[in-house]
């Protein structure tokens, strides 16, 4: 489904800012996989994922998706089948449209057929509604508001319905619960697992919430210092305890205080 | 102190000037871009309408001037989507290149004079009377307003509305942002040359200074309508912009009833664009206690 060959970047090379950001990841999703992604600030995470989404061009390695080689393809074509949030809830939507208008530009996505100078129609007024009402925060009766009146934890909850309105190949997930309450980012993440679970797909997640990594999809993988050192899946994914995880992380001298300290807390 | 006939003057200077603030409300407040080409689109839609009016054509030299318009604003968007040249500078760019095109536009020479041509005015004098510049001003504002406002209501429309508000989410929405802002830079220049061609055909002349300084008194109309309407769907901002221009040409027939000499217009336009632009800052500065969060548009 998704195939990662021997992808590097660097940034600021042959300066004193050199950073070697991602070296010769190899990475294989299959279909329906959904994994999540752990590791210390600046382990490459998010550099894994704007190399995947596009974001810029990666120095060496190839990028596949279903077959398709889509390692020069610019940011705006991938989206196309590749849905995105981010940890900033303001950075998924447009404040000063309402909440249909959002909606509409994320179903533009798959709707090519549609000319560009036809409006939103009734029954894509319906639904709009019937996709909202299923994220139960009362949104379907507010279709007309600004997405800037919502609350933090409304806007992603909406960025994760435009990410899924049509079902993407893919989705990257960067933390995108990191930012909002224990109690809002809770029911994102049932959201999202209920979303994902319906629409089979294919999902990668960063978190630094060591409980939902291993709570949430069927795979884990570790990264530090830009490569991917560790993979948990199958069996012993099944077995592993919070504690477990945290000690192979000093094994792999991975170290993080939000690591630690999610670990810590109860399970909202 | 002020006759019917300066009133008449008022409201057809200010429908022909809504265009450029329909523009600017279109590129300065709906794609968040300042965009400096528009007082060289200015005079180059004088430029066209004069020569195509003088040639014989004053209808033809609307689309025509739109057409040239557009082509400028095009330019604005290929050195700021494709060379990555900062969208100011790159209006400032297509700006200094256009006052040599509208001088070769106007053949070389720095106005053109219509007084023996038909215009588009003394086509329908006949049938109108007294309103027979008002009417077909008024008119042609109305329409470019209506179809600006249904068309920001498209598909097509609502991804250049959510370029100037949200770039991230719009590339995340499979929307070429370059595409979007070469298409509202277009239309916008379009509109802009379309107010010059009308105004040159209503004063029956050109010249190669009419566009100096038209960015900021379009931004002070759009200001003006901002301000003195309510906040809030995009067919009332469409009317703001078009009352605010209207507005803005009472005042400066008021400046000049009272005597105010003419060459002082431009330093009152500049002085009502920094005020009302930096009005917020103002306020927070009087009021310090409270926190001046103000959205845009």
């Amino acid at each position: 489904m998704l195939k990662l060959s021997n992808i590097s970047k660097t940034f600021n090379p042959g300066t004193v800012n050199e950073k070697k950001a991602l070296t010769n990841v190899n990475l294989s999703l299959e279909s329906g996989d959904f994994v999540t992604v752990l590791g210390s600030n600046g382990a490459g995470k998010s550099t894994l994922f704007n190399a995947i989404a596009g974001s810029f061009p990666v120095d060496d390695g190839t990028i596949r998706l279903d077959g398709v080689n889509i390692t020069n393809q610019p940011d705006y074509k991938r989206s196309k089948y590749i849905g995105r949030l981010f940890q900033d809830p303001l950075k998924g939507t447009a404040p000063h449209m309402t909440i249909e208008e959002n909606l509409a530009l994320a179903y533009m996505r798959a709707s090519a057929s549609h000319s560009p100078f036809s409006m939103i129609s009734a029954k894509e007024r319906r639904e709009f509604r019937e996709k909202l009402s299923q994220l139960e925060l009362g949104l379907e009766d507010r279709m007309q508001s600004q997405v800037g009146l919502l609350s933090g934890g409304q806007r992603q909850a909406l960025t994760l319905l435009m990410a899924t309105l049509v079902t993407p190949k893919l989705l990257l997930l960067d933390e995108h619960t990191a930012a909002l309450d224990p109690a809002t980012a809770q029911k994102v993440l049932n959201l999202t697992q209920k979303i994902v679970a319906e629409n089979h797909i294919t999902c990668l997640m960063i978190t630094h919430n060591i409980p939902s990594a291993l709570q949430l999809g069927n795979r884990t993988i570790m990264m530090k210092d830009g490569t991917i050192v560790r993979e948990i899946a199958g069996q012993e994914r099944k077995n592993m305890t919070t504690e477990n995880l945290l000690k192979l992380f000093h094994s792999q001298g991975v170290e993080n205080d939000r690591i630690l300290f999610s670990a810590d807390l109860p399970q909202t | 102190m002020i006759s019917t006939a300066v009133i008449l003057s008022a409201l057809e200077l200010g429908c022909i000037y809504a265009l450029v603030a329909l523009a600017l409300f279109l590129s300065f407040r709906v794609l968040n871009i300042a965009d400096m080409t528009t007082d060289g689109a200015f005079t180059l839609g004088c430029a066209v309408s004069a020569t195509l009016a003088v040639a014989g054509h004053p209808l033809l030299a609307l689309p025509a001037a739109m057409i040239a318009g557009a082509c400028a604003g095009s330019i604005t968007a290929l050195l700021q989507t494709k060379l990555k040249i900062p969208s100011i500078l790159a209006g400032i760019i297509t700006n200094t290149g256009l006052y040599t095109i509208n001088l070769a536009v106007m053949g070389f020479s720095s106005n053109v004079n219509m007084m023996k041509s038909k215009t588009l005015f003394s086509l329908v004098q006949p049938a109108l009377g007294s309103v027979y510049k008002l009417l077909p001003a008024a008119l042609i504002t109305l329409v470019v307003a209506v179809l600006l406002v249904v068309f920001l209501k498209t598909r097509l429309g609502l991804s250049i509305r959510a370029t100037g508000d949200n770039p991230d989410m719009v590339r995340a929405s499979s929307i070429n942002t370059g595409f979007t802002i070469t298409i509202g830079l277009c239309m916008s220049n379009a509109m802009t040359a379309l107010s010059g061609a009308v105004l040159a055909q209503y004063q029956k002349t050109a010249d190669i200074n009419l566009g100096t300084g038209m960015v900021i008194i379009g931004l002070a109309s759009l200001i003006i309508g901002e301000t003195l309407l309510p906040k809030g769907k995009l067919w009332m901002k469409a009317l703001g912009a078009v009352a605010g221009s209207i507005v803005y040409r009472f005042i400066i027939a008021i400046a000049l009833r009272l005597d105010l000499p003419s060459e002082c217009l431009k330093l009152i336009s500049a002085t009502i664009v920094a005020l009302a632009i930096g009005l917020p800052a103002i306020r927070g500065a009087m009021k310090p206690a409270t926190k001046g969060g103000k959205s845009k548009c």
